[in-house]
């Protein structure tokens, strides 16, 4: 029985090898879950494998425009696939948006945050943990969220700042910070919080967090980066998208 | 090109690199001599235990001690019932970070300085009547003073160019935690490659200078003793 499964395995993998290609895709770190799961969809749908190198987008842009072999960038923001594109490192006709992030503030203690989010007025915290504006999407929206609220001034000596959202996540669930700003895809799985209190901030109150899509240069004739980026698009990748929290 | 930010980031950087400096030679120093002089059977434990931190990657020790500084890690616990609240996300977290990050870099070299002077020196101390304390602090701590400016040295280098651990436990507060190495990847990771280069030159040419000072004091200090 073991020894068939082998046999299937190995027989799956040569079959990929001989129907299918292989891409090398570049992904922002909070939409490596996913992108898994959207990779091992693509995977059995066409037969093509994704390979995911996870980072921030900063850092991959920085290796994209150092000669990194990514076929395709799924960025953080929009702005950074626009910048490739202008750079002659991108495809222009592939940008899209893939994905639109939603804004949580959040706190690892049930109750703490009410769902209407007067915990931000009312003020009796500590620290309020948000993603760094200057360097993420995530940072810039609630920073938005804190100005349209007229709380920046009042709250600007309590604020940590994560280098990207991931960390701002670990400041909240660590502890170290009571409540900040995340990405609901953090922390809400099938449309239900996994842990703690949160208030879903509406989406009138910062700028949109879109993460666009771009196929870089370097996989411009790959037959498996072409198919991923329709594949995106679809209705399977969709619903994986959507059930991680995000539009 | 280099902002008022970057000139408080590397202000900040010089008071951490410089009071971890001056405390980790106070901790170092005893754990070194310990670890030169026990017969004990404790010795090799606490010996791979001092150089632990050579092993983790610096990000992973800053996220444990994110997690041991926190509410509901023990360093967090015994700093909030001593009503100091808590100690991430301030300088204080970062010197102790500095100090447990940068410890190996200190105690080898002691170790080292210590162990090679044998017991002669101190014996010869004893037959004048020495006490013990008298004689480390007249004969064995200047007999071992290349040791200890070495340990000064790499500590200091170190800690200037330690980020791991800031990023981790720092939370990036100017004036408080945001530090040069930081400071230089928040341009890098938003792109703003020129401000990164500007730092990065400046730092490396000022630490270039604080190196070689030392090294020509060190020769110099030498070549009056022969």
């Amino acid at each position: 029985m073991k020894r068939f499964a082998w046999a299937l395995l190995a027989l799956g993998t040569h079959c990929a090898v001989l129907f299918g290609a292989d891409t090398t895709v570049a992904v922002a770190a909070n939409f490596s879950e996913p992108m898994q799961k959207i990779a091992a969809a693509f995977a059995r749908d066409t037969g093509h494998r994704a390979l995911l190198a996870v980072g921030s987008t900063g850092k991959l842009s920085a290796q994209i425009r150092n000669g990194a072999p990514f076929d395709a960038l799924l960025a953080a923001d929009e702005l950074t696939p626009l910048q490739l594109v202008a750079e002659g490192l991108g495809d222009p006709a592939s940008l899209f948006t893939y994905a639109t992030g939603r804004l949580a503030l959040w706190s690892a203690q049930p109750g703490l945050i009410d769902p209407h989010g007067a915990i931000l007025a009312r003020g009796d915290f500590q620290r309020l943990a948000l993603a760094d504006p200057k360097l993420a999407p995530y940072g810039a929206a609630a920073m938005d969220v804190l100005v349209a609220l007229k709380l920046d001034e009042r709250l600007r000596s309590r604020l940590v700042l994560g280098e990207s959202v991931g960390q701002a996540y670990l400041f909240v669930a660590s502890g170290n910070a009571p409540l900040g700003f995340v990405a609901l895809s953090q922390v809400q799985l099938s449309g239900r919080l996994v842990s703690g209190s949160a208030w879903i901030v509406p989406q009138r109150l910062h700028r949109p967090i879109r993460q666009d899509f771009v196929l870089l240069a370097h996989g411009a004739a790959n037959a498996a980066a072409r198919s991923l980026a329709v594949y995106l698009r679809g209705a399977e990748a969709h619903r994986i998208i959507r059930s991680h929290g995000y539009d | 090109m280099v902002t008022t930010e970057d000139l408080q980031s590397i202000w900040l950087t010089l008071q951490l690199a410089t009071l971890t400096t001056m405390l980790m030679l106070i901790i170092a120093t005893p754990i070194a001599w310990w670890l030169a002089r026990t017969p004990s059977r404790w010795r090799a434990p606490v010996a791979a235990l001092t150089s632990l931190p050579l092993v983790l990657p610096p990000t992973v020790l800053g996220f444990y001690l994110l997690l041991l500084l926190g509410p509901q890690g023990w360093v967090g616990r015994i700093s909030a019932s001593l009503g100091l609240g808590p100690l991430s996300f301030t300088f204080s977290g970062l010197v102790i970070g500095s100090l447990l990050f940068s410890l190996p870099f200190a105690v080898l070299p002691l170790q080292y300085a210590f162990e090679s002077m044998g017991r002669r020196p101190l014996e010869v101390a004893a037959t004048l009547r020495a006490r013990p304390l008298d004689a480390f602090f007249s004969v064995a701590l200047p007999i071992a003073r290349p040791g200890i400016l070495t340990a000064a040295i790499l500590v200091f280098a170190h800690t200037v160019g330690e980020f791991g651990v800031v990023l981790m436990i720092g939370g990036n507060i100017p004036g408080q935690t945001r530090v040069v190495s930081t400071q230089i990847y928040s341009h890098v990771e938003a792109m703003q490659y020129p401000a990164a280069h500007a730092l990065s030159v400046f730092m490396l040419i000022f630490a270039f200078l604080v190196l070689l000072a030392l090294a020509w004091l060190n020769r110099r200090r030498d070549r009056v003793l022969a």
